[in-house]
């Protein structure tokens, strides 16, 4: 595939995660020898600055700023985290280059803490990734063995070592003070920034947050350099992204392009198009907290502004693709019905307003929507954003105003037609029985699970419209496509 | 809830599972994952006995518990299947696969079937999008299922 780059999956699927040799035989740890030997930390925060790395977790905050930010402070002990909380349905890319080349990142943390000052890392992992966590424990097993962690790594006095944490299954944890609550055995709620963790994170200790795929890049820019890396994507987004192609597209998987690649060269030419032959109509981006990017966004060259800008956001790098088949007020529900079950449920805008926002969509969806409705999404929308603590509750709303924003013919469609032109929405739709084509074979009237087919053999049969719930059982099994929705 | 008592051994089992992350309440969640790989599940007298040994509130153990989803204080079934309703799952149809384990197995989500053979819950992506939809029986994944394979993958295991 000729457009990808591979930067932060340049060793995934090459070398064998379980071998520390097979890494080290790729310029693994040539980073953290040259650290140590020949660089200050103020020069690599430098080198990192220059370099434009912005994290991958999804906000974009500059990552060599962040660990300026961390160095300064002053304190007896320093933490380095890294969140591997991929709780973002649809993207797994921190799951692969975990799975895949799990001493990048230990290399980079460890890097990390040199330059900060910390001398403790601690991995925040998904408890659902066994495997991940397997391989992390055996690559720390090995680079400990190697003096590459621990005491005095690479006999060069500098102490650095690394444990995991596990998470219990809570999106907002990905929330950096969610995360540090989490691994302090609470609650995984987010509290006011500031103060920002690099001042004071986890025990009350300033602690760098780092996404994986943010400390994956991190020891390449430093073996190739600021000026390599900066070469590499837009004015104001450097390097690549991974994004994790997944939906109703052709070839779903991991891809790593670089920053200001189009939608389309990421869905035609390295996705191969939408599945068969449909037409493409969205690509979310960002999970739930995101938005969707339609037809008019397929050639704007994604990075973290011009996604912003087209109202979603990169996020951890999530790229669903929908085809004429999906309904986007469902779409919009899905997400809402996501973030009412991952509130933490501290900030009522979002405890409460997710589950009115969710409520107003059902009403849509059931066909018993106003056009009021509509306008009451909207403005709930604004003041959940404007008013919610953290991340979640700020980008929940995302997918609704996306939404309306670009198909709001959808849901005028609902509203005053009462009609889900991808036929999504069930309850707006009827099961009919084809006279012409029906021959009387009984068979949908013996699979309907409700009893809600009548007619005699040989005889037209009849759907009861009281009774039926929507299944389509009788539309699969009709071999004589006498059923149809209506 | 119905009271359930729990054995000598296990109780010791459990105080061992505290004492080796040193009674810190800061490694609760670790507590906890080690407590429900050993019991299957967090009944409310488990939950009894670890927040003693922390030294915690009983009821901080069960915010927490309540609070993340990988924690249940109900048994699951032998068979617990589980069904990603992921974005990229539920594009695909996850949600006509959980209606059909739902009918088949005649239980909802979060229960688990008479004789204590399946239990039903949805999960939120386990990473294996390029296989949407999703379903999980214990550790095994099966990829793209369609409704009418449910009835193989309970036949599996209903031998």
């Amino acid at each position: 595939m000729a457009r990808q780059i591979r930067i932060a999956l340049r060793n995934c699927g090459v070398i064998d995660p379980e071998r520390i040799e097979d890494y080290i035989s790729r310029d693994g740890y040539m980073a953290l020898a040259t650290v140590l030997t020949e660089l200050s930390p103020e020069a690599v925060i430098e080198i990192l600055k220059k370099s434009g790395l912005r994290g991958r977790g999804g906000g974009g905050f500059p990552a060599g700023l962040k660990w300026e930010i961390t160095r300064k402070v002053q304190a007896d002990q320093k933490y380095v985290v890294c969140n591997a909380d991929e709780g973002d349905p649809g993207a797994f890319m921190d799951r692969s280059i975990l799975e895949g080349d799990p001493h990048a990142v230990l290399e980079a943390m460890t890097i990390n803490g040199y330059c900060t000052g910390a001398s403790k890392g601690l991995i925040y992992i998904r408890a659902e990734y066994p495997l991940a966590v397997e391989r992390l424990k055996t690559a720390m097993k090995q680079s400990r063995e190697m003096g590459l962690l621990g005491n005095n790594i690479l006999q060069t006095g500098f102490n650095f070592d690394i444990d995991i944490r596990y998470g219990a299954g809570a999106f907002v944890c990905g929330e950096e003070t969610a995360l540090i609550h989490s691994m302090e055995g609470l609650r995984g709620e987010p509290t006011v920034k500031p103060p920002f963790p690099s001042v004071e994170g986890y025990l009350k200790k300033p602690t760098n947050v780092n996404n994986v795929e943010t400390f994956a890049n991190v020891p390449v820019i430093i073996n190739k350099g600021w000026e390599w890396f900066a070469s590499i994507g837009t004015e104001k987004s450097k390097g690549t992204k991974v994004f994790a192609l997944a939906g109703k597209i052709n070839n779903v998987g991991l891809v790593e392009v670089p920053m200001g690649t189009t939608l389309r060269e990421v869905i035609y030419e390295i996705g191969g198009g939408i599945q068969g032959g449909k037409e493409f109509k969205a690509a979310q981006t960002g999970g739930p907290s995101g938005g969707c990017l339609t037809k008019k966004h397929l050639d704007t060259p994604i990075d973290y502004d011009n996604l912003i800008a087209a109202g979603s956001m990169m996020g951890s790098g999530g790229l669903i693709v929908m085809d004429e088949d999906d309904c986007m007020v469902a779409i919009a529900k899905f997400y809402l019905g996501f973030t009412v079950e991952e509130s933490c449920g501290k900030c009522s805008p979002c405890r409460i307003g997710n589950k009115r926002l969710f409520e107003l969509l059902e009403k849509i969806t059931q066909g018993n929507g106003t056009m009021e409705d509509i306008d009451k999404l909207r403005n709930l929308s604004t003041v959940i954003k404007d008013t919610s603590l953290c991340g979640l509750g700020q980008s929940s709303p995302n997918p609704v105003l996306s939404t309306i924003e670009n198909f709001i013919g959808e849901y005028h469609e609902h509203v005053k037609d009462k009609k889900c032109r991808s036929k999504v929405c069930k309850s707006m739709m009827q099961y009919l029985v084809v006279p012409e084509k029906c021959i009387g074979c009984t068979l949908c009237a013996r699979n309907c699970p409700v009893n809600a087919i009548s007619g005699e053999r040989k005889q037209v049969h009849l759907i009861d419209q009281e009774k039926c719930i929507k299944c389509g059982a009788c539309m699969e099994k009709c071999k004589f496509n006498a059923i149809i929705i209506n | 809830m119905a009271k359930i008592k729990l054995s000598e051994k296990k109780i010791q089992e459990l105080k061992d599972v505290c004492k080796a992350f040193n009674n810190e309440k800061g490694e609760l969640i670790n507590v906890l994952h080690k407590a429900q790989s050993l019991f299957g599940y967090l009944p409310a007298e488990l939950q009894e006995i670890i927040a003693k040994e922390l030294n915690v509130s009983v009821a901080h153990v069960y915010g927490v518990v309540t609070f993340y989803s990988f924690f249940t204080m109900q048994p699951k079934g032998i068979h617990p299947v589980s069904i990603c309703l992921g974005t990229a799952c539920y594009v695909r149809g996850a949600e006509k696969v959980l209606e059909e384990f739902k009918r088949q197995l005649k239980i909802q989500v979060g229960e688990t079937t008479p004789d204590g053979k399946f239990s039903l819950s949805c999960l939120r992506c386990v990473g294996a999008c390029g296989l949407a939809p999703v379903v999980l029986v214990g550790e095994k994944v099966y990829g793209r299922v369609a409704p009418d394979g449910v009835a193989d993958i309970i036949a599996e295991y209903n031998t």
